[in-house]
């Protein structure tokens, strides 16, 4: 359609994710219009990307080194490790500025329609990291949908006869939202998950 | 078609965009469709919850240009529940969902009977009233008998003499040829299963619970490598999800 690296660069473009072929188009014309030094940082951080980013060698999580910054930082609560299925989830969960304690990314989550087992995810890494004893509680974040439920299902069932209290993060109401708009799934478990108010 | 209106049972689930997904649906009376429930990631979607798989739902959709939009979502029963707690049974259950994706390739094909069979299968397997593995077997031959290719159990596939009853000894079954041979028929590297294993087939194949509750673990096992070696051989497809199957009940 287009003279070379133009017609390039656009089908570049339309290969990422949840990036069509108008929206990858919109966004070369934006690039070809834009202040070449701008063009050229993003240029230049696409490459570092591929030259310094790394999976951590302990959690599984984006770094930059061998361990990434959460495992490498000594005042983390070494006690509870927090499973999650993509280092995505560790940047939600890092933003409640809540949880001290370090993370687990399982790399996906058991699906066997799409042909993924529990031997294709990080749990070999996760029972090895379990295995000095130092983690006394292990919080299963997987995604609570199906396929989610399912995955800490199988972990739980391996981790119980290790003696480490395994918990999973409350599913209910989202806050400011209007109670009669909740689905029946997630106002049951809100119910079922109900705490007591100590007033 | 515009707007139009059905119950179904979710299959698959695949992300699609920001916060969109691509649900599979049976459905009752158009038979496998795909639609894009929109924003239904979003922790604040209203219907979400409701497009899990194992889901059945009664959905209004809107007619798209190559997927249909889902507009409406409300649950019917989620048979999915039961089965987070119980990995075996959840993987039993995938199984199924996958088989019925594939005994249906044409999407919009009106599939009535494996609707009808899955939401039996499913309402079975979340009542725990039998076996997970007999309940998949079950599924899995009759799948195979709507679609026209339930292997003969009572006379040799070659040439139709009656198939030897000896409730002791073996039989000849040939996955390629469809079914039992009889011993002159017999071909090459054909299986040769407990005469007790081939009854549990056609005790399954026929609904007969009793005697497939009855039957001996030794003789589920070979009938379940026999099920799914005989589906594979005659979808030319693999089921993904068998591999990954716990028989732990």
């Amino acid at each position: 359609m287009y003279e070379g690296v133009v017609q390039s660069l656009i089908d570049e473009l339309g290969r990422l994710p949840g990036i069509g072929p108008k929206g990858a188009q919109r966004i070369a014309f934006h690039l070809i219009a834009a202040d070449p030094a701008d063009v050229r940082r993003l240029a230049a951080t696409l490459v570092e990307m591929t030259q310094r980013v790394r999976f951590c060698s302990t959690c599984g999580n984006v770094a930059q080194e061998d361990e990434c910054q959460i495992c490498r930082d000594q005042r983390r609560d070494l006690s509870v490790i927090c499973v999650v299925e993509e280092p995505k989830d560790v940047a939600a969960i890092e933003k409640i500025r809540e949880f001290r304690g370090r993370y687990h990314v399982l790399g996906g989550v058991i699906s066997p329609i799409d042909g993924i087992g529990p031997d294709d995810l990080r749990i070999r890494e996760l029972m090895a990291r379990l295995a000095d004893g130092e983690v006394t509680e292990v919080i299963l974040a997987t995604d609570p949908n199906l396929e989610g439920e399912a995955t800490a299902t199988y972990l739980a069932r391996m981790l119980k006869p290790l003696g480490l209290r395994v918990t999973r993060p409350a599913s209910g109401l989202p806050v400011g939202g209007d109670l009669e708009y909740a689905d029946e799934v997630t106002l049951g478990r809100a119910f079922e998950g109900r705490r007591l108010l100590d007033v | 078609m515009g707007l139009y209106g059905d119950d179904g049972i979710v299959l698959r689930t695949q992300k699609l965009g920001e916060a969109d997904r691509i649900i599979t649906i049976l459905t009752r009376h158009h038979g496998r469709v795909r639609a894009v429930g929109k924003g239904v990631r979003r922790t604040k979607s209203r219907f979400g919850a409701r497009l899990e798989p194992f889901t059945h739902v009664d959905l209004l959709l809107h007619t798209g240009r190559s997927l249909d939009v889902i507009t409406q979502a409300e649950t019917v029963r989620p048979y999915g529940a039961p089965f987070v707690t119980d990995y075996p049974r959840y993987t039993v259950g995938t199984a199924m969902l996958e088989t019925a994706e594939r005994f249906t390739p044409q999407e919009k094909e009106p599939a009535m009977r494996q609707f009808l069979l899955l939401v039996g299968g499913l309402r079975a397997l979340g009542d725990d009233s039998h076996e997970p593995r007999l309940v998949l077997d079950a599924f899995l031959l009759r799948s195979l008998a709507i679609a026209g290719y339930a292997p003969a159990l009572d006379e040799c596939v070659l040439c139709g003499a009656p198939a030897p009853t000896d409730a002791g000894g073996s039989l000849a079954f040939a996955v390629p040829a469809g079914g039992l041979t009889c011993r002159s028929c017999r071909p090459a590297g054909a299986a040769t299963p407990a005469a007790r294993t081939v009854a549990l087939m056609r005790a399954l194949l026929a609904g007969d619970w009793a005697t497939a509750d009855a039957s001996e673990r030794r003789h589920q096992a070979e009938c379940s490598g026999l099920v799914a070696a005989y589906l594979q051989w005659h979808l030319e497809h693999a089921i993904r999800s068998l591999r990954h199957v716990e028989h732990l009940h």
